[in-house]
């Protein structure tokens, strides 16, 4: 079982890297906000280094959501996922392996390419370490929000569109503690029981995720 | 023997969707009738009948509605997430009727407390819209209905729809509070609550009296609405499978 579930892990990693790069892309994107933002607000180093862990939280939330429709699209297409339904591995370990491969694919990268918007956006050494760890921390959340609506959806042919929206009003929490965990000087400082209610919110969502999106996938298919 | 064998149990008879139709018949009338006197009885009282608020004035009245719709906007949820549970536990027609119907109430319901929460503060607060706790969430609340009827839209197959919609909601009803306790720790301006508290109302009689008839006439409203969208959805997919049945014979 653990041998399936690593092969399975394997299995997307390599077609990711080998057939394009979705993950480049979406790296691309999450940059571009960064460049975008300060046309719209002007070259106001101050005023940028202050908005910058909310301009950094929205390029990860819409790249988050940008990616949702890869987690189960092309598996359901060509027939993957009812063979892996089939097999000896439970549903909900696939969905834990999807999301694991989600996360390394498209929220992974856009932790790396964080210290580039920090320069683009003013930010002082210590916001740039405070913003990382609250990505690590609140990332896979978002991932699993997006694997539950793309579970709920891959069944439809117009669902890239519709899980976006699904999704959005549930991530409004990790959204609010992510930046909780990064803004700091004005008024208490709460950095940190953001930043610790921010992982129980991942946690718990990460836990949920796979028997709701198995669930779906199993309902879709029949 | 044969008897209980004729007859189908209490249960099947309330829940199948040919005895529903029988069954709920007779009730929208009466309902309809009674719901209408309970919202005479409570606007006489919201609009004439209990004081003015020594500092709002007139606008006060407008509680009446909006403590009400804001109240069914969270019940209308909890009646979909009951619902839900029916659809993926039974898989009972009748439950993914009951959330299919309820959902467009919910979502209207939700929008009224904003619309008349933004009325009311306009004059008393000086601004229509505040980025405070419990109105901002009631927005996310109505993001989340939008939701809900998107997806049912999107499915052409009602079943598999309504198992997709029952499991987004029963994920919803786990996120709601979160995204409720988030949203005030982020901002907090409005007035905590003062109806349902451990140590009992803080309002005078006077405004309590019409406020919990207005609470019963708009629940029952729901109950009316709930019941006669459920009998327009059943009849839909009857004409559907009567259409499909037909389009077989053609061909």
């Amino acid at each position: 079982m653990r041998r399936a579930f690593a092969a399975i892990i394997v299995r997307d990693i390599r077609l990711a890297l080998r057939a394009g790069s979705d993950a480049l892309t979406l790296v691309l994107f999450f940059v571009m906000i960064g460049i975008v933002v300060p046309f719209a607000i002007g070259p106001d180093r101050v005023l940028l280094a202050q908005l910058a862990p909310a301009i950094v939280w929205i390029a990860a939330f819409l790249a988050s959501l940008i990616g949702i429709d890869r987690v189960f699209r092309d598996d359901f297409e060509d027939g993957t996922l009812m063979l892996l339904r089939h097999g000896t591995l439970p549903m909900e370990l696939v969905v834990l392996a999807k999301l694991i491969v989600h996360w390394l694919l498209t929220a992974f990268p856009l932790i790396l390419a964080t210290p580039v918007l920090a320069v683009l956006l003013a930010m002082d050494p210590g916001a740039l370490w405070r913003t990382v760890i609250s990505l690590i921390l609140g990332t896979p959340g978002l991932a699993a929000l997006g694997a539950i609506g793309a579970g709920i959806t891959v069944s439809l042919r117009r669902g890239g569109l519709v899980a976006p929206v699904l999704v959005l009003p549930f991530a409004i929490p990790i959204l609010i503690f992510g930046v909780g965990a990064i803004a700091s000087g004005i008024g208490p400082d709460l950095t940190g029981s953001a930043r610790l209610l921010l992982a129980a919110i991942s946690l718990m969502l990460v836990a949920i995720a796979p028997f709701a999106a198995a669930l779906a996938v199993r309902a879709g298919e029949d | 023997m044969s008897h209980s064998q004729d007859r189908p149990g209490f249960w099947t008879r309330l829940s199948n969707p040919g005895q529903f139709l029988i069954w709920s018949r007779p009730l929208v009338v009466p309902l309809v009738v009674v719901t209408a006197a309970v919202f005479l009885v409570g606007l006489w009282f919201a609009l004439v009948n209990s004081p003015e608020d020594y500092q709002m004035g007139d606008t006060v009245r407008i509680m009446y509605i909006h403590v009400p719709t804001a109240w069914l906007s969270q019940f209308v949820y909890a009646v979909m997430a009951v619902s839900a549970i029916g659809t993926l536990v039974w898989r009972h027609p009748m439950a993914d009727v009951s959330m299919k119907a309820a959902a467009p109430l919910g979502a209207t319901f939700t929008a009224l407390a904003l619309y008349t929460g933004s009325l009311w503060g306009r004059p008393t607060w000086g601004t229509f819209w505040e980025w405070d706790g419990r109105m901002t969430s009631t927005l996310v609340l109505l993001l989340i209905y939008l939701g809900i009827i998107a997806l049912w839209r999107a499915f052409e197959d009602p079943l598999r729809g309504a198992r997709m919609v029952a499991i987004l909601t029963l994920v919803g009803a786990i996120n709601i509070p979160i995204v409720k306790f988030s949203v005030d720790w982020w901002a907090t301006l409005h007035q905590p609550a003062s109806v349902l508290r451990a140590d009992g109302p803080t309002m005078p009689g006077s405004i309590l009296t019409p406020l919990l008839i207005m609470f019963g006439a708009f629940t029952l409203l729901f109950i009316v609405l709930h019941l006669v969208g459920m009998r327009t959805e059943v009849r839909r997919r009857r004409i559907a499978s009567l259409e499909r049945r037909l389009a077989q014979r053609g061909a």
